[in-house]
């Protein structure tokens, strides 16, 4: 019996009988981070790092029984010792580790290696068992620098005051919106966001972390404010009624999906702006060596492939089909 | 290649009309004159010769990543794009500062030519290392040909009238013919007094579009003519100085295909253009396009060929009279002329495979309706709606000319295989195998349709795809049996070389089924008796 199995649930111990990022309802649940595909609703415990406990009250609801832990800190559940390391994916996100009788597991969830300065960065940790999402386990994927994407950012905001075009840029709402946030030059102008943003940097702020002021876009506004702003909202709201009433404006779309062509020209985006909160393939190709681990089990993305490819270079790696967002296509998809 | 790459971008970075005009026309204005003779043929689907294999650059490609080639062709089918896909693969990051020009460096891609394959994998791989992400992609292009920037001939003919100070008829029509950047220069081209220096230069066609309203809401029926929409090649045929010349549609010069026309050299006539259908026309019948395909892309000719699929043209418009550009004559005069033309070599009993398309009589639009569904029995996609005075315009313009198509064929069939598309479908599964029930119960593939969903539909696809492949060929995937869709066509032929013993004519997806499962699909007896 391996430590960690994967059933029509989600990942499960057995030994602790715990479930980890599950997408059914379970008795008790760790989660890796807010993500709506890995934190659902619904479970009995949950289990997560401090940072995340207010994200996920905000989205499951205050009355949810939601436990906090540090990262670094072992919990022990019938002889199975766990514990949370930072993943680097959005603020609260964690690595899950655990060991029993010398066998060791680490579940990714969603990480990236880059530090962005505001998720807590990430750490490899040895395992022999590692569970790896690979959104973006393809050669094609290469990200720059953050600081390159964002002087991108900026200059492409600062056209735009020129021409008197608002600038909207569309970022999910948890982690990438206040990635942007906490990143681009303030001084350009001022800064709008759509309002479930606005509702998370709040729950950003109350954690102490600082967040460049923002106005909450309501649904009426004076066109002319706009003329110099950058607005951040969620893509899905870009055609709602709400994201129509700005009129002209050149649309921006953060997302690792940008690097290829098609994609954006699919989205009608203006630019695409290469900036992920997942690893590119050399940073999951980094990431797996420095876990030290054997087994490898890639679970969202390109899993196929991804797994073909680890085993000629010498893993042992069988994807694992779980119900964690892959779908790029997905406006909502999540990053 | 620079400024270029900047032209590339800010057109790429727009939907917008206006913006990519601009961008063109500030392009126009500064580059150098041979770069801006490239840029007008690579935007026009001219490329230049290729010097290097694709095979060559996939397998270089995949050396410079590190990366084994079963995984460049895995994630090239994911990126939809030959030259992306490789700039994306190669890039690390590092580039030098290059100041070469976009004539220089198709210069330089053509001179691989006879090569050594080792001198040209040395000459690619430089080029990589030296150019940055976006310049890689568009250098991959120029060898690999195929610019899909969404910039129409059109708005090319408005930035350059703009730039140059003329007519964009005149531009529009300049542009017209297989120029070459190795055989023309900017300056002849476009700003050359004498615009038939090169005799075979075709007019610019006049398109119509569809129309979607009651014909009634066009006016009386005086004002309209009717003729049969054939189903056949659209064809510009040129006699000037005594040569002829014959351009299909895609302004490609097909004259040596078609030896049928060379006859025209002995009437007397000269300096003409005839505007009509090529079909092939057997013992006064009109044939199907499934025959005419017989003879499409055909560079020699047999004798055989010739007596079996012998061609003709349907003439419908003069566009050109003794000399004499005459677009600007009422459609009726146009169409006179026309027809004493041909009149005049049929009395003389010359053998020239030229008819003139009739107009149809009729007195109301009711009566036109009914002999537009009869169409199909004679081979015609439908009908063609012309006001008689109107004048011979550029490309597609609502107003005068109107096409009027009969209803497609429909069946409704099982989708069987899915593949990855490219361009703005590039990720999504778009292109579809689909299949209809045989008696003994099992699904024969009878079309492949990639048209006609919306991006929504086909990201609702590519889930199920994902979720229920059931084996993998490659970018091919074989799927559970399980969605439905009605697909539409315009024609359906008997055919030994497939599977289900037919070919369809332009077979797309009118929509999804969401309310049949599968067992409620056609059967093959249904398909067929569509042939009659």
């Amino acid at each position: 019996m391996k430590l960690i199995e994967f059933t029509t649930k989600g990942l499960y111990c057995r030994q602790a009988d715990i479930y980890i990022d599950p997408w059914k309802k379970v008795n008790y649940a760790m989660i890796t981070h807010g993500h709506s595909d890995h934190a659902r609703w619904g479970h009995k415990h949950y289990l997560c790092v401090h940072s995340s406990v207010p994200i996920l009250k905000h989205r499951l609801g205050a009355e949810m029984n939601i436990q906090g832990i540090n990262y670094d800190e072992t919990i022990t559940i019938n002889g199975v010792k766990f514990s949370f390391h930072p993943a680097g994916h959005i603020t609260g996100s964690a690595m899950i580790r655990a060991a029993y009788k010398g066998e060791v597991w680490v579940i990714s969830g969603d990480y990236k290696i880059e530090n962005d300065g505001l998720a807590e960065a990430f750490e490899p940790v040895k395992c022999q068992h590692f569970i790896t999402e690979c959104t973006f386990g393809l050669p094609v994927y290469s990200w720059s620098p953050q600081r390159e994407v964002i002087d991108d950012i900026n200059r492409w905001w600062n056209g735009n005051v020129q021409n008197k075009r608002p600038s909207l840029i569309t970022a999910y709402s948890l982690g990438k919106a206040q990635r942007i946030l906490s990143s681009v030059d303030t001084s350009i102008g001022p800064i709008y966001t759509h309002g479930a943003i606005d509702q998370m940097n709040k729950v950003y702020k109350r954690m102490g972390i600082s967040l460049p002021e923002t106005t909450h876009l309501k649904n009426s506004f004076d066109q002319k404010e706009l003329s110099k702003s950058l607005i951040i909202a969620p893509p899905s709201t870009v055609d709602s009624s709400w994201g129509k009433k700005i009129k002209n404006p050149s649309l921006g779309i953060a997302s690792g999906w940008m690097t290829i062509r098609g994609n954006r020209r699919r989205r009608g985006g203006d630019r695409g702006f290469v900036l992920s909160d997942h690893c590119d393939w050399k940073g999951l190709l980094t990431a797996i060596k420095e876990s030290g681990a054997q087994y490898i089990y890639p679970t969202h993305g390109n899993t196929d492939t991804f797994s073909q490819y680890l085993n000629e270079v010498g893993y042992i790696a069988r994807p694992v089909k779980t119900e964690y967002n892959d779908n790029s296509l997905n406006e909502t998809s999540v990053e | 290649m620079k400024s270029f790459a900047n032209l590339f971008s800010e057109i790429d970075a727009s939907t917008k009309t206006r913006a990519k005009v601009k961008a063109l026309e500030k392009y126009f204005t500064h580059a150098p004159d041979q770069d801006k003779l490239w840029t007008i043929a690579l935007f026009s689907h001219k490329r230049p010769k290729r010097t290097i294999s694709t095979t060559l650059l996939r397998t270089w490609a995949a050396e410079v990543a590190k990366i084994p080639t079963w995984l460049f062709e895995e994630s090239y089918h994911v990126v939809g794009d030959l030259a992306e896909s490789i700039s994306l693969m190669v890039y690390d990051g590092t580039y030098f500062a290059s100041d070469k020009t976009l004539t220089n460096w198709i210069n330089n891609i053509q001179k691989q030519r006879d090569k050594e394959e080792e001198e040209k994998k040395e000459f690619v791989i430089k080029a990589w290392k030296e150019l940055n992400q976006k310049e890689i992609f568009l250098f991959n292009k120029l060898i690999t040909g195929g610019f899909r920037v969404g910039v129409s001939q059109k708005l090319i003919t408005k930035a350059l009238a703009k730039v140059l100070n003329q007519e964009e008829n005149q531009i529009a029509h300049r542009l017209m013919g297989n120029w070459s950047p190795d055989t023309t220069t900017f300056e002849s081209l476009l700003i050359d007094e004498n615009i038939h220096a090169d005799l075979s230069k075709p007019y610019p066609f006049y398109l119509a579009y569809a129309i979607e309203e009651d014909p009634a809401s066009l006016g009386p029926i005086s004002d309209w003519q009717a003729e049969y929409k054939w189903d056949g090649i659209r064809s510009q045929i040129i006699k000037r100085s005594n040569e002829v010349f014959l351009w299909s549609r895609g302004e490609e010069l097909v004259t040596d295909s078609y030896p049928e026309f060379t006859s025209l050299k002995e009437v007397a006539q000269d300096g003409f253009t005839i505007d009509g259908e090529l079909l092939v026309i057997k013992e006064g019948e009109i044939q199907s396009f499934n025959i005419l395909q017989k003879r499409l892309g055909r560079k020699k000719v047999s004798k055989k060929m010739l007596s079996e699929y012998p061609c003709a043209i349907l003439a419908y418009d003069l566009l050109e009279y003794e000399g004499e550009d005459i677009r600007n004559h009422h459609l009726n005069n146009r169409r006179t002329l026309l027809k004493e033309l041909i009149q005049k070599w049929q009395s003389e009993s010359l053998d020239i495979p030229i008819i003139f398309s009739d107009s149809i009589d009729f007195e109301s639009w009711e009566q036109l309706k009914s002999i537009r569904s009869t169409s199909r029995e004679k081979h015609a996609e439908g009908l063609m709606l012309k006001h008689v005075n109107g004048v011979y315009k550029i490309g597609r313009k609502k107003g005068e000319w109107w096409k009027w198509k009969v209803d497609p064929l429909t069946i409704d069939a099982v989708m069987l295989y899915a593949q990855r598309g490219h361009g703005r479908r590039s990720n999504l599964y778009s292109d579809f195998t689909f299949a209809v029930w045989n008696e003994a119960g099992n699904l024969i593939p009878f079309a492949k349709a990639y048209s006609g969903l919306t991006d929504k539909e086909f990201g609702e696809i590519t889930k199920f795809v994902n979720q229920n492949t059931i084996e993998r060929f490659g970018p091919v995937r074989s799927v559970k049996p399980e969605l439905v869709f009605e697909i539409a066509f315009e024609g359906i032929n008997e055919s030994k070389r497939h599977k289900s013993g037919v070919a369809l004519r332009f077979p797309r997806i009118k929509r999804w089924r969401k309310d049949k499962p599968a067992s409620e699909a056609d059967t093959l007896e249904n398909l067929k008796a569509l042939l009659n």
